[in-house]
């Protein structure tokens, strides 16, 4: 299945109410680094194109960028990691979000059930824990609360290493986001992946729509 | 509009084909049960040998049947057979029909069109259409056996619908043992016309019926499934088990939503959603659905623990505060000081309430309906009864018995199990609260008279705190599934 570039992934689900980290694209070093300026540093960038899509495996991400030469040097290397078949691409520059705690979320479509929101435990061993939990699509208030509690690692969503506890009226925002998208039959699944919890409100730092 | 089952499962007479005189056939069988089992209305048998079969006169043909006299046709002809059976029966007046017989669509794409034309002629004919390659029906309040195999259940409020025949018996034989009864039971074999969803809409609005309780391994509609079962289980609970649970089906996504979407896991959200009670096992699954059929609702999370003496209240304590939809109230003050004055001051003064064997004769009596009655405490599990009864059996068959007093004694160990098992169900009906009495002795020693005597008052006596608190918490998260949507 195609996949939307996470700009316009991005584009996609914050015009849903998700709220995504501030970010930008740019189409050079040097554009990066103005970008980078203006939303302040540290910044992450990315290489962003409608194909490419495990980023993490490839090494298409730099994290924590804290200078202008960091920013340049980091888009120099990912435009020459670029291969043929990436297609069109271009960087994507986005603050660092600070937070320890991430979550996954995300829609499938179910050949049984049909649409599917998910939530789980983010974070690299994601899919080693496997806490994840389900629910059809579109769902109500109530039934993404139930999602969030079905979670088994309930202690995360408390208070945390001096963090707030999780706001679960935006996680829920978030669930019932992504269930609505469902209605959009163009959309074959999304992944929110990681959201990170910065002062208690779950922000996505990537995303990925793939579409029919 | 649910489709009208009644005819399946309460009808007025019954007509059943392929029936000879070899005991072994299915036909014999379904018949035998039939006339075995308390069903006060007609029966009839069809089949090609002259005579009788079981003193019951052999009819050549369904043009036979007297007009109207059955309602139900069970069908234990092959398959050749069975549209043209459909087409007399339909003509004679009966209404719904069970296909016992095989070789439809789990034999192949020959059964498969065979399947497919029998529902063409069940459709057209407006008959009710179960089955078939299923092992058949009951309705215990009406003596109706209408099956192929044993056992025949005591009449309860329980009603099974399920996907395989064999956790059909499974669930019976669970109920012949506990004596918690069973509405009606349908093994739904190819469900080629009537599905699960079918009976479960049907006993939801079944007076007779409390709960669903049902086994699923496949749903072909998984969508229009989830969407009919949230209507019933805002009137009925449903007890789901699923088999074929750890199979994988991963989808084939880019995303690690997909990668992470197993079929358990999306059956699972929606049973959750659609407010199913998912048990893990046949055992906890009946023992839920007995617990739903014999207990009120909890209004909320809070369990109080009452036990004689020992380590029962311990466990039973740790496996309460791990469940996620329990809790352990701390013992109100009030109750602390109430029971101060009833104990000698060894009980534990907590939550389990341990009376550390200080009780007297009408210690727990009064304990049982001051503590369910309590407006913080939701449901109550009572522990370590049938000691005195176990006494009093070994006094009874030792060398001494009856002599030297022993028959006194007997007699009221006896007599104060039966007050502990009628006090634990009396509490529960005044208060309506859930009150579940858990004993090893339910299945070590079931003639004990304090397991003997939860019976009669129509309740499940736990094998084991373990098991009570598994079918508390499920009924804990029902309350609590519904409480937030009416």
């Amino acid at each position: 299945m195609p996949t939307l570039s996470e700009a316009d992934s991005r584009t996609l689900v914050a015009k849903s109410g998700i709220t995504v980290s501030e970010w930008a694209t740019a189409t050079d070093p040097n554009s990066a680094v103005d970008a980078s300026r203006a939303m302040g540093f540290p910044v992450a960038i990315k290489l962003c194109g409608n194909t490419i899509t495990h980023k993490t495996e490839r090494g298409l991400v730099k994290l924590s960028l804290t200078s202008d030469d960091d920013v340049r040097v980091a888009a120099e290397t990912l435009l020459a990691a670029t291969t043929p078949d990436d297609g069109d691409v271009e960087l994507l520059v986005s603050t660092m979000a600070r937070g320890d705690r991430e979550f996954i979320a995300g829609l499938v479509r179910d050949p049984q059930f049909g649409p599917c929101v998910m939530l789980g435990i983010g974070g690299v061993l994601a899919e080693v824990f496997a806490d994840v939990a389900f629910r059809l699509a579109p769902l109500d208030r109530l039934d993404a609360h139930e999602l969030i509690e079905d979670l088994g690692a309930q202690a995360v969503l408390g208070s945390f290493r001096g963090q707030p506890p999780v706001n679960r009226e935006a996680l829920i925002d978030i669930l019932c986001a992504l269930g609505a998208l469902s209605d959009d039959p163009t959309i074959v699944s999304i992944d929110l992946n990681p959201l990170i919890v910065v002062d208690g409100l779950p922000v996505a730092v990537d995303a990925l729509v793939e579409h029919t | 509009m649910p489709r009208d089952l009644s005819s399946l499962f309460e009808p007025r007479g019954v007509v059943v084909t392929g029936v000879s005189s070899h005991p072994g056939k299915f036909g014999f069988v379904t018949l035998h049960n039939l006339l075995s089992c308390g069903y006060q209305g007609e029966v009839f048998a069809v089949g090609r040998e002259n005579g009788t079969v079981l003193d019951q006169p052999v009819l050549a043909s369904i043009e036979m049947l007297p007009d109207g006299a059955a309602e139900l046709l069970v069908v234990c002809t092959p398959v050749s057979a069975n549209e043209e059976i459909l087409r007399a029966a339909a003509a004679r007046g009966v209404r719904a029909v069970f296909v016992a017989a095989g070789g439809y669509s789990e034999a192949g794409d020959e059964g498969a069109a065979a399947e497919a034309r029998l529902v063409d002629v069940a459709n057209e004919l407006d008959l009710v259409l179960a089955g078939p390659n299923g092992q058949g029906i009951t309705s215990p309040p009406v003596g109706l056996c209408a099956q192929i195999v044993a056992p025949f259940p005591p009449p309860g409020r329980i009603g099974v619908a399920s996907q395989s025949g064999n956790f059909v018996s499974a669930f019976q034989n669970y109920s012949k043992q506990t004596e918690v009864g069973i509405s009606r039971s349908v093994s739904a074999g190819n469900a080629a016309a009537t599905g699960i969803a079918d009976y479960l809409e049907w006993f939801a609005d079944d007076p007779q019926t409390t709960v669903g309780l049902c086994y699923l391994e496949g749903l072909t509609a998984g969508r229009e499934f989830f969407e009919r079962v949230r209507e019933i289980t805002m009137r009925m609970p449903v007890v789901v088990v699923k088999g074929g649970a750890t199979s994988g089906g991963q989808l084939a996504a880019a995303s690690h939503t997909g990668a992470l979407a197993s079929n358990d896991r999306i059956f699972d959200g929606m049973a959750q959603q659609a407010g199913m009670v998912r048990a893990t096992n046949i055992e906890s699954a009946f023992e839920a659905a007995a617990t739903f059929a014999t207990q009120p609702l909890p209004s909320g999370s809070g369990v109080l623990i009452l036990t004689t003496a020992g380590g029962w209240g311990v466990v039973t304590a740790d496996a309460v505060t791990a469940h996620r939809d329990l809790t352990l109230v701390p013992l109100p003050d009030d109750l602390l000081t109430a029971i101060d004055k009833m104990l000698p001051p060894r009980w534990s003064r907590n939550n389990p309430v341990d009376l550390a064997a200080g009780e007297t004769r009408d210690t727990i009596p009064e304990l049982l309906d001051m503590v369910a009655g309590h407006p913080d405490i939701d449901s109550v599990v009572q522990l370590g009864l049938g000691i005195q009864g176990n006494t009093a059996a070994m006094t009874r068959r030792g060398p001494f018995y009856p002599g030297h007093g022993l028959e006194r004694i007997v007699g009221f160990h006896d007599r104060q199990e039966r007050r502990y098992a009628q006090a634990a169900a009396a509490a529960s009906i005044n208060h309506q609260k859930p009150v579940l009495v858990a004993s090893e002795l339910a299945v070590t020693q079931p003639d004990n008279p304090m397991v003997a005597a939860v019976r009669e008052t129509d309740r499940l006596c736990y094998s084991s705190a373990d098991r009570a608190v598994t079918a508390l918490g499920l009924l804990a998260r029902y309350a609590a599934w519904r409480r937030a949507r009416l």
